[in-house]
């Protein structure tokens, strides 16, 4: 039996419909997310889950019991806070002490589980301090462990990494995937960020306009993204209005005045639709336009920009009937960081298989 | 770079003093010279026809110098360490009704829609827009026919009602500025709403009682009106005590014994309130 199952749950606030009839299970031991844009209905799932609020229709389960009637401070799940909301008038004893406290432990236990979640977010001689002197991600770590330590049957966090800057950020993705291993409990993560979710997700349901767009693995949602939006959401892509010309054992497609590509075929797409077809940069091979590529889309263009990041170089790349695209191409040749300059003239290529057409 | 800095912080030192001298200077005038007046006067003889005597070169027959009598007179009898301590059972109930009656529409404003809480704190300060006094001679008209005028229970009900403005709006500042998210968190943690009141709201709040608290035990020690109107003659308190040395018995240095006194007095139990605050937190 699922751990969590949302049943078509609905909330609208008045004209607006912050979340319209979505349904999903979670497995006990997932790390599952929700992704979406600001406004997408989101955080109002989390906040229905948690229980500060209540879904119009449907229904929230939890391990087989449906929580209508279950206010939050009952439910046995518990919230890492945007803001981490930490008690500024306990100590950090105090706060991660707070949860026990709350479900009438007995000081003995309290101490011991204390000191464990303590030891488990590495917060050691830090327990007598207040919440403001400890730094943003000591912080971050405080609230984790609060929530933790009464062994919640789901843990959620709502973008509890924004407020954190880029290198403790990434230092804390995998701590967080480290604790969610470690103890096992099931996190429900609210994030706007897809290169966070991506690193962290067992499953991530894409969430827009208060609706579910598609629910996949990481791997899975960017590889085979269901439409538009997920793919233009969940990383970098091409994406160029594109009809059906021929369909077969390849997906013939007329890309407006380009000309005709081969692309991976789709079942029930019939000759005529309409749609874009997408294909990531890191799928779009460059060289230069004199050397011959193998492969059976190719076209010539000139390059209009480049984006030097380090490990990678994206090109923008101007195709002749105005039409750009994105290649990425890795700097690991020893020895050279730069590989075309502004104004050279380079072939684009990608396999039959690359991409995909969509009609959503 | 080096030099423009100075130049900045010479400058902004000498605005820091243009805006913070002229208080600093009234307060001294006007604080400390009067406290320092008051402390003379207390050791001194009052006048064949009331006030001061001269200090030097009196008349005959007349007293002049320093003198402790009044101090003498003070710990010498017991009346008025009763009335220091009736006035400050007065003071310390008033204090209490206040705040158990303030907290609750305190705490209703700050979590009112911000639209009204404007309009409610404007509510809460209204009757100061009439007289203290007429306001006072109301409750007379209020009391009168219950039979519960010139008693002990008419003077807190007027202490508590002139006294309630002060201590509704420190509270109300301090929790209009909770993070409601502490609440969620308390609630989403397991505490229910007794548990989210009185493990995060009132512990978060203690500063606003603290500064409520004392605007209010204090003007109410010193407060000689409300006594005088709707006390009996076996409500007299402190304040009434130093307003008749001024102006009854015209006993100007026995007045200011007295106000001195009730000064150390304060001083002590706030120190003894800090005091024990720290040792409070220490042990938290």
């Amino acid at each position: 039996m699922a751990l969590l199952e949302i049943k078509n749950v609905s909330r609208r606030f008045g004209d607006f419909t912050a979340v319209d009839d979505v349904s999903f299970t979670v497995e006990s031991g997932e790390f599952f997310t929700l992704l979406g844009p600001s406004g997408c209905g989101k955080t109002t799932l989390l906040r229905m889950i948690a229980g500060f609020d209540l879904p119009d229709s449907g229904a929230i389960v939890l391990d087989g019991v449906d929580l209508r009637d279950t206010p939050a401070e009952q439910r046995p799940i518990h919230t890492v806070f945007q803001s981490y909301a930490l008690f500024p008038h306990m100590t950090v004893a105090q706060n991660i002490a707070f949860p026990l406290r709350m479900a009438g432990k007995a000081d003995d236990e309290v101490r011991t589980r204390v000191r464990e979640a303590v030891a488990q977010v590495k917060l050691d001689k830090l327990e007598q301090r207040y919440p403001h002197e400890l730094s943003g991600g000591q912080k971050q770590r405080v609230a984790l462990a609060r929530g933790l330590v009464n062994r919640p049957r789901l843990l959620l966090l709502d973008e509890p990494l924004g407020a954190l800057d880029a290198k403790l950020r990434e230092q804390m993705q995998i701590e967080l995937i480290r604790l969610q291993r470690g103890v096992g409990v099931t996190f429900v993560f609210v994030t706007h960020s897809q290169a966070e979710a991506l690193a962290l997700s067992h499953r991530i349901a894409v969430m827009n306009h208060g609706v579910i767009e598609q629910m996949d693995e990481p791997d899975k949602l960017y590889g085979f993204p269901k439409n538009r939006f997920v793919a233009d959401f969940i990383g970098n892509v091409n994406m160029h209005e594109a009809t059906v010309a021929a369909t077969g054992g390849t997906l013939t497609l007329e890309l407006g005045t380009l000309g005709r590509i081969a692309a991976p075929s789709r079942e029930g797409v019939k000759a005529g639709t309409g749609g874009v077809f997408v294909i990531r940069p890191e799928q779009v091979s460059i060289r230069a336009a004199a050397e011959a590529s193998p492969d059976p889309n190719q076209f010539e263009g000139v390059v209009n920009d480049f984006l030097y990041i380090g490990d990678v170089t994206t090109y923008i790349v101007d195709l002749p009937d105005g039409k750009r695209f994105e290649a990425l191409l890795p700097n690991s040749a020893p020895g050279r960081a730069k590989f075309f300059e502004v104004g050279d003239h380079v072939r684009l290529s990608w396999k039959a298989e690359a991409g995909a057409f969509l009609d959503a | 770079m080096h030099a423009d800095t100075s130049t900045r912080t010479r400058s902004g030192r000498l605005t820091q003093w243009l805006v913070s001298g002229p208080p600093f200077v009234f307060l001294c005038i006007f604080f400390l010279v009067p406290a320092a007046i008051m402390v003379v006067a207390s050791v001194r003889y009052p006048g064949e026809f009331g006030a001061l005597a001269p200090l030097f070169g009196g008349r005959p027959g007349e007293d002049s110098g320093i003198t402790f009598e009044n101090y003498g007179v003070f710990f010498g009898d017991w009346i008025y360490a009763q009335i220091f301590a009736k006035s400050f059972g007065v003071a310390l109930a008033t204090t209490l009704i206040c705040l158990v009656m303030a907290y609750p529409v305190a705490l209703l404003i700050a979590r009112s829609p911000r639209k009204y809480r404007d309009l409610m704190v404007l509510l809460c300060v209204l009757p100061f827009a009439s007289n203290f006094l007429v306001r006072v001679y109301a409750w007379m008209i209020i009391l009168g026919p219950f039979d519960l005028l010139f008693s002990r229970f008419a003077v807190i009900v007027g202490m508590v009602y002139v006294h309630l403005p002060f201590m509704i709006l420190p509270l109300y500042t301090n929790l209009e500025k909770h993070d409601p998210a502490l609440l969620d968190a308390a609630q989403d943690l397991g505490a229910n709403a007794w548990n989210r009141f009185w493990r995060v709201t009132f512990p978060l709040s203690l500063p606003g009682i603290f500064s409520g608290s004392a605007l209010v035990f204090i003007p109410v020690l010193g407060m000689f009106a409300i006594p005088e109107i709707l006390g009996g003659k076996d409500d007299w308190l402190v304040g009434n005590l130093i307003k008749e040395s001024f102006l009854g018995t015209r006993d100007w240095p026995f007045g200011s014994m007295l106000s001195l006194m009730l000064t150390a007095a304060v001083l002590a139990i706030a120190a003894g309130a800090a005091w024990l605050a720290k040792r409070g937190v220490a042990r938290a």
